[in-house]
């Protein structure tokens, strides 16, 4: 009898590890990474598979409904392509989507550090700042420095990374007080490391788990968020495509062209879902306490 | 509890302060920043320009500034509207009762609707209600609110003729029936979201109380499910839904200034956006602030109102 079909010795790799297979085995978690995947793959190889840029003009298609001359989601006023307008602008909402979320979740998990780490004064007037920031409604903020600082795609990004950092600094500095004294951290103070490293290199990565939740949950929110100021008007400028400001320009033609409206709005509430979705099921799979306390 | 409210006031003032702070950077963004009415008119020179900026004292030390814009803060201020003369706060005054219709009746039906969904989804916890609601509540936070308004307008308004498509009153009319008929899709549509959020809370919160012991001691004691429900179960998950309201308000601020914009409703959302749009920045500066001092003052009161309910909080 070899020692190989024992039952004991369990099996490794990624595809074992206790957190993966409980992800694998959440349906809804499933679902939103599908969603996700498919979506980013529609936007960054879709254009190349579409018979239309999103720039070429069908002058004897104008107004055409969905599912007509080529066009899958049909055409807007001036008879371009919405499909190809649609993956275009998808490429930028998801790109500052994601973009804000790392500016976001870096400013979070430093002030959260040192913030938990440091306690005091420090960590008093740290924390009564992410309050203050809380107070101010994000669309307020968000609208108010989008139209004192002129927007490019980077700005808005920038703002919406300025506007969503709270919530990751009060999960982290949550976390870090309850990791703070433990023994590994004794151990690493009595050797006399800095406590640089001790927030960065010892504390951080026993933390990790609640802000990679975090972090997908700031995607679904930036993504949100840009199509709001967007939609406003004062998010992404009109020759850039954005969901948000497709939908801006579709409030007009409701009665002519419905589909210019319905098409980005599904489009951003399945990235929203979908990142919605994968940081729920990652909360269940990585074991982070329930915030909502 | 007098220390307890001491020690909640001393705080508000401190989150106040740095709010302020945070105006004042803002502010400072804006082009020309507090010269920017000067700034944008046409013909003005330079030396001209800085004849005012000492004449408003703009030359003196920041810290010295912030001090004295926060003292014409603290007595009512607040500037004048570059577009009609008014002051500010008389302005936003005339657009909060529009608001605050919008969000109380939102509010209301959140809370209902919600509270409804989320109590029964946790007293049936893994069911199909429950799985149905979990799903439901994912899809309406992830619905941008105003694709949502602008779909709900083209079924009941264009599509249907149901409902009209926006403003609080018809021209001529103005009765309280014709401000209900306008006020119901804004508020379904500004609902959407908090309901998600109060079946989300409500069902933890009951969780929570339907694993503590004292309602074991209840089913033990033979008491009627229905006593149970009632007194022991919502009596304590209620609780922590006034923190929540209280929390709440920012988002419901912002969602009530996206479903003025898609309804043209004339409150302070549809003001925010039109001063913006006409860079009347004393206005948007006094919104930015008004907003956030009333979401810190409602915080305060909801903290006070769960210690005023709930004697376990004083006692920490």
């Amino acid at each position: 009898m070899s020692t190989a079909s024992l039952p004991l010795a369990p099996k490794t790799g990624f595809w074992h590890n206790r957190a993966v297979k409980r992800f694998r085995s959440n349906l809804l978690a499933k679902i939103g990474l599908f969603m996700v995947v498919a979506l980013t793959l529609a936007c960054f190889v879709g254009p190349y598979l579409l018979p239309y840029d999103e720039l070429f003009i069908d002058v004897r298609n104008r107004f055409a409904p969905p599912l007509t001359g080529g066009h899958i989601f049909g055409t807007d006023p001036l008879g371009r392509d919405i499909a190809a307008r649609l993956f275009h602008a998808g490429q930028i909402s998801l790109m500052v989507g994601f973009m804000a979320m790392i500016i976001s979740t870096v400013i979070g998990t430093v002030v959260g550090v040192v913030a938990g780490y440091r306690g005091g004064w420090i960590g008093a007037v740290l924390m009564r700042l992410v309050d203050a920031f809380l107070a101010f409604p994000a669309i307020f903020l968000l609208l108010v420095l989008a139209a004192f600082i002129k927007p490019s795609p980077l700005m808005i990004t920038f703002i919406i990374a300025i506007t969503s950092w709270m919530e990751v600094a009060r999960i982290v500095e949550a976390e870090v007080k309850t990791v703070r004294e433990r023994d590994y951290v004794m151990a690493a103070r009595s050797l006399g490391l800095s406590s640089s490293w001790i927030m960065f290199r010892e504390i951080l990565p026993n933390v990790i788990a609640p802000i990679v939740v975090a972090a997908t949950l700031t995607v679904a929110r930036s993504i949100l968020m840009e199509a709001y100021v967007s939609f406003l008007g004062y998010g992404i400028q009109a020759p850039t495509p954005s969901w948000g400001n497709m939908l801006n320009g579709a409030q007009q033609y409701l009665i002519q062209a419905p589909w210019m409206a319905i098409v980005p709005g599904l489009a951003i509430t399945i990235a929203v879902t979908g990142f919605n979705f994968i940081g729920d099921g990652l909360r269940d799979a990585l074991d982070v306490r329930s915030q909502k306390k | 509890m007098i220390r307890f409210l001491l020690g909640r006031l001393w705080q508000s003032a401190i989150l106040l302060l740095l709010v302020s702070l945070i105006g004042f950077m803002v502010l400072h963004l804006a082009p020309g920043g507090p010269m920017s009415r000067f700034a944008l008119t046409p013909g003005m020179t330079k030396e001209t320009l800085d004849r005012i900026a000492e004449e408003m004292g703009l030359n003196r030390p920041l810290i010295v500034q912030y001090f004295d814009w926060l003292w014409s803060l603290i007595q009512g201020d607040w500037g004048q509207s570059f577009r009609d003369k008014r002051d500010v706060l008389a302005v936003i005054g005339s657009h909060l009762y529009a608001t605050l219709l919008l969000m109380g009746g939102s509010t209301v039906i959140s809370m209902l609707l919600g509270g409804w969904i989320g109590v029964r989804s946790a007293m049936r916890q893994g069911g199909s209600f429950d799985y149905a609601m979990t799903i439901f509540c994912f899809v309406a936070l992830s619905i941008p609110t105003f694709w949502f308004g602008l779909v709900a307008i083209f079924i009941f308004s264009l599509w249907l003729g149901w409902l009209p498509a926006g403003n609080m009153i018809t021209v001529g009319d103005g009765s309280l029936g014709d401000i209900l008929i306008h006020l119901i899709l804004p508020t379904i549509v500004l609902a959407l979201v908090n309901v998600a959020i109060w079946a989300r809370y409500m069902r933890a919160a009951t969780l929570e109380v339907l694993g503590q012991d004292f309602i074991r001691t209840a089913k033990a004691k033979g008491l009627s499910p229905r006593r149970i429900m009632n007194k022991h179960i919502l009596g304590n998950a209620l609780v922590p839904m006034i923190t929540l309201t209280g929390m709440q308000l920012p988002t419901l601020l912002g969602g009530a200034l996206v479903t003025e914009t898609v309804f043209t409703w004339p409150g302070m959302g549809r003001l925010f956006l039109d001063s913006l749009g006409y860079n009347d920045y004393p206005v948007v500066m006094g919104l930015l602030m008004f907003s956030a001092i009333l979401v810190v003052v409602c915080n305060l009161l909801a903290d006070v109102i769960v210690a005023l309910v709930d004697p376990r909080i004083r006692l920490e």
